[in-house]
């Protein structure tokens, strides 16, 4: 009874998001304010529905009811409870509810936050979402339905795929969905400021806040992503290159774009029919990069299964939404005129400059990402673009942009001097150099480059917050209170600008990793970066749903025994698989990294043996983006949302005396 | 110097620059890293030059896995085949779980000097009766296998299949 209730609640949710978009979209124009009331009191009903909905599918994978074929292909009796629960979005149809959940939790949010808004530009926001909901709940309902039962009803479900049994699996899609579905918020203001044919700095200020909380969210999203598959895959990598990756990065990359273009906008008015671009072209990205994956046109490691009827439903729904926005925003662009000008060495300038390398990144890697399926369409081909691809084009078109991000905070807006801009980056300049010359000197040029790069990066990030606190030129009292002052913007782009110097020195590092495969017997050992590696025994352990058979290996250096690593190979029963369970020690700079791989006829283990300096730091840096990020958003001028244009014109002044 | 004019012709030239930049990068890598799928019939036929890196695809012949030991690192050598033609494998480093004799795998890597595939690294898929695409397309080619009728051959009847060199 309770999926045949979640199926009606999902039936209600298509309807009542259709209504909305329409409502939401036509109604400004009927000049009835009953209109404008109207689409928030849906939207909050929308959400309701698909809550409904999604907790009635939770509940059936939490009692196991196998009559939903949904729980019964993907989940099992055995199978604890938090990965009955995650296996709900384990899975196609249930990814794409929760997808369409956080969708209408955005809206919820629009309707219950955006009361300072304009009540038509409003409605007209809800009203896109709406659509965009209704188009993709249609699918769920028609094509991916969730709630489908089966008859007779297995005695057992078939099991959860074991590498999706990690903590880390359960809070990767949730967080990297509300980043992707995040700048729907985004897309929407940008297509009912065209309808409108009003943007200003209050756009870029209401498109902000939307566009960093998704931004930090999807950038948790990959480094958590990144790191599952660094600690669960065992292959000793974290960046495959792979098209889902891919998909991930690219609205990153041009939601990284629109975070600082929206800066312009609302502070200088300039650059506005680029952001609404961004804003558009970004949304459209992740809509790519969730459905275009999960269709199957993507040949990928990790996509799901799909029917062909859901891609060409899913292929027309792309089509609707992102031809759709692209020839409202042709048709409507032209209204958008720029208003402020500035001089080519400028804050503008930077910003724009790295709107350019990361547009251009995000070119290469969607051609690199999309080329192999056209290529076998058009001439039918079979090929591959894989990291060597990527390695050649986005490494250079990186190194722009990490050194011309130390000097963009330091700019001043409308017309600076570039040489005392350099002056105060002598500092950074000089950390950069030793870094690069300790490790040059052990010949690795190319890590020494990127450690160099970041360390630059990190060294320019603390510069900037020095500087404004005018740190050593007064009382170390007086520069604490003066950090207290700053906005808490200027502080998270500091800090975020930072994570990704942290990111990049970890990247760095990882190229001088070094790895073994060896077979070992018990009491044999190997050296490997400078340690003795050995083998002291294997033994048997029971786990949950599991059996595992351990290797216990002991690390010694100079000084003796210091580390006890215990990999695994776990057997599942019911799905007869084996999956490794790699065993990492970090000491926050370098991690230790064993892999039981296989128990060969001979006897002994086979082993891999990983040595990865400065791997943490590469999440480390992405978690410490994301806190920017959110630093950044607590900021009160932010959290204001759209104060009156009199007011904003007034904190622009008290800006201009702070900084 | 703040011509609104001369402002765009500025990032015109930024722009125009940048994305030459990113254009000639590409068809660099293109060029010189693009990997192309073959099938173990297509590599009889037509051996690529040894060093050039392509994707091999097939289904591992059941009862031509082993592994040698070289003193602690193992090198394991198998046999892909599509049914029709099969190429000797050999890799050093550590096999995925999924592989097993009698399922698809895709190795990437060069021809070696003694007429046999050097993989850097063997892919095999999630789920162990999955086919990846270019694997099943080029089974169909060979006539062992359409998806049209029903689920991929048993994995163990692999190796009593005939396995002619040439196409």
């Amino acid at each position: 009874m309770i999926p045949e209730l979640g199926h009606f609640a999902l039936a209600l949710a298509v309807a009542i998001a259709f209504a909305q978009g329409v409502v939401g979209i036509f109604g400004p124009s009927l000049q009835d304010p009953r209109a404008l009331v109207a689409a928030p009191a849906l939207a909050c009903s929308h959400f309701l529905a698909i809550a409904a909905a999604f907790a009635a599918l939770v509940w059936a994978g939490v009692v196991s009811d196998f009559t939903v074929e949904n729980i019964a292909d993907f989940s099992s009796a055995a199978v604890p409870l938090m990965y009955r629960i995650s296996g709900v979005w384990g899975n196609h149809d249930g990814s794409i509810l929760l997808w369409c959940l956080i969708l209408s939790l955005c809206g919820l949010a629009v309707a219950l936050f955006g009361g300072e808004l304009p009540a038509s530009l409003r409605a007209r926001v809800l009203g896109v979402l709406g659509l965009v909901s209704g188009g993709f709940l249609l699918f769920t309902l028609t094509v991916s339905d969730p709630f489908t039962r089966l008859w007779p009803p297995p005695l057992d479900g078939a099991g959860m795929n074991p590498i999706l049994q990690d903590p880390g699996l359960a809070f990767h899609p949730p967080i990297l969905y509300t980043g992707y579905v995040g700048f729907s918020v985004a897309f929407a203001f940008a297509i009912a400021a065209l309808i409108e044919g009003k943007v200003d700095a209050a756009f870029g200020r209401w498109v902000r806040p939307w566009a960093l909380v998704s931004w930090c969210f999807l950038t948790s999203g990959i480094a958590l992503g990144s790191w599952w598959s660094y600690y669960t895959l065992g292959w000793g990598g974290y960046w495959f290159w792979d098209p889902v990756e891919n998909a991930s990065l690219l609205p990153w990359l041009t939601g990284t774009a629109l975070l600082h273009c929206a800066i312009v906008v609302e502070k200088r008015e300039a650059l506005k029919a680029w952001t609404v671009l961004l804003a558009i072209a970004t949304f459209s990205l992740s809509l790519t990069g969730t459905f275009l994956v999960r269709s199957g046109i993507l040949n990928s490691v990790h996509s799901f299964a799909a029917a062909p009827d859901q891609g060409l439903f899913i292929l027309a729904l792309l089509g609707l939404t992102i031809g759709g926005s692209l020839l409202l925003f042709a048709i409507r662009a032209p209204v958008l005129a720029a208003a402020g000008i500035y001089a080519p060495i400028s804050r503008e300038s930077a910003l724009v400059l790295n709107n350019v390398f990361l547009c251009a990144i995000a070119a290469v890697v969607f051609t690199g990402t999309l080329y192999p399926p056209f290529a076998n369409l058009l001439f039918g081909i079979q090929l591959s673009v894989g990291a060597p691809f990527f390695n050649q084009t986005v490494l250079p078109l990186a190194v722009p942009i990490i050194i011309t991000m130390a000097f963009g905070p330091l700019l001043a807006w409308k017309r600076a001097d570039f040489y005392p801009v350099v002056q105060r980056l002598y500092l950074a300049g000089g950390v950069a150099a030793v870094v690069f010359l300790a490790v040059a000197a052990n010949r690795h040029i190319i890590a020494a480059l990127g450690l160099a790069g970041g360390a630059w990066v990190v060294a320019a990030g603390f510069t900037d917050l020095a500087q404004r606190v005018k740190l050593f030129h007064m009382p170390l009292g007086q520069s604490t209170a003066r950090f207290f002052a700053l906005p808490r913007a200027a502080i998270g782009a500091a800090v975020g600008h930072i994570g990704f110097g942290i990111t990049v020195l970890g990247i760095a590092g990882m190229t001088l990793a070094v790895q073994s495969v060896v077979v070992l017997q018990p009491g044999q050992s190997t050296r490997l970066g400078g340690y003795v590696w050995t083998l002291t025994g294997m033994h048997d352990a029971p786990g949950p749903n599991f059996t595992q058979r351990v290797a216990d290996i002991t690390v010694a250096d100079n000084n003796g025994i210091f580390l006890h690593l215990h990999p695994a190979r776990r057997f599942f029963a019911a799905q007869k698989t084996i999956t490794n369970d790699a065993a990492i020690h970090t000491n926050g700079f370098q991690d230790l990294y064993a892999v039981f791989a296989a128990e060969p006829a001979g006897g002994g283990a086979e082993l891999r043996l990983n040595d990865h300096p400065m791997a943490p730091e590469i999440w480390l840096g992405g978690l410490i983006m994301a806190f920017g990020g959110f630093l950044s958003l607590s900021d009160r001028r932010l959290r204001v949302g759209a104060p009156a244009r009199k007011k904003a014109a007034l904190k622009k002044q008290t800006d201009a005396v702070a900084t | 110097m703040r011509t609104p004019k001369k402002r765009r012709l500025y990032l015109v030239l930024a722009c125009g620059l940048c994305f030459s930049a990113a254009v000639a990068l590409s068809l660099a890598a293109f060029s010189s890293s693009l990997t192309y799928f073959l099938s173990p019939r297509q590599v009889v036929a037509k051996p690529p030059a040894p060093g050039q890196s392509f994707r091999l695809g097939g289904v591992v012949e059941a009862g031509s896995v082993a592994t040698t030991l070289a003193g602690e690192t193992p090198t394991t050598h198998f046999v892909v085949t599509d049914g029709r033609a099969a190429v000797n494998v050999t890799f050093t480093g550590v096999l995925p779980d999924l592989f097993r004799e009698g399922q698809a795998v895709v190795a990437i890597g060069s021809m070696g000097p003694r007429g046999s595939f050097v993989a850097d690294e063997v892919l095999a898929k999630h789920g162990a009766a999955y086919m990846p695409k270019d694997v099943e397309q080029s089974l169909k080619e060979a006539g062992k296998w359409d998806p049209k009728f029903g689920p991929p051959p048993d994995a163990n009847s692999w190796n009593t299949m005939q396995v002619k060199a040439g196409s």
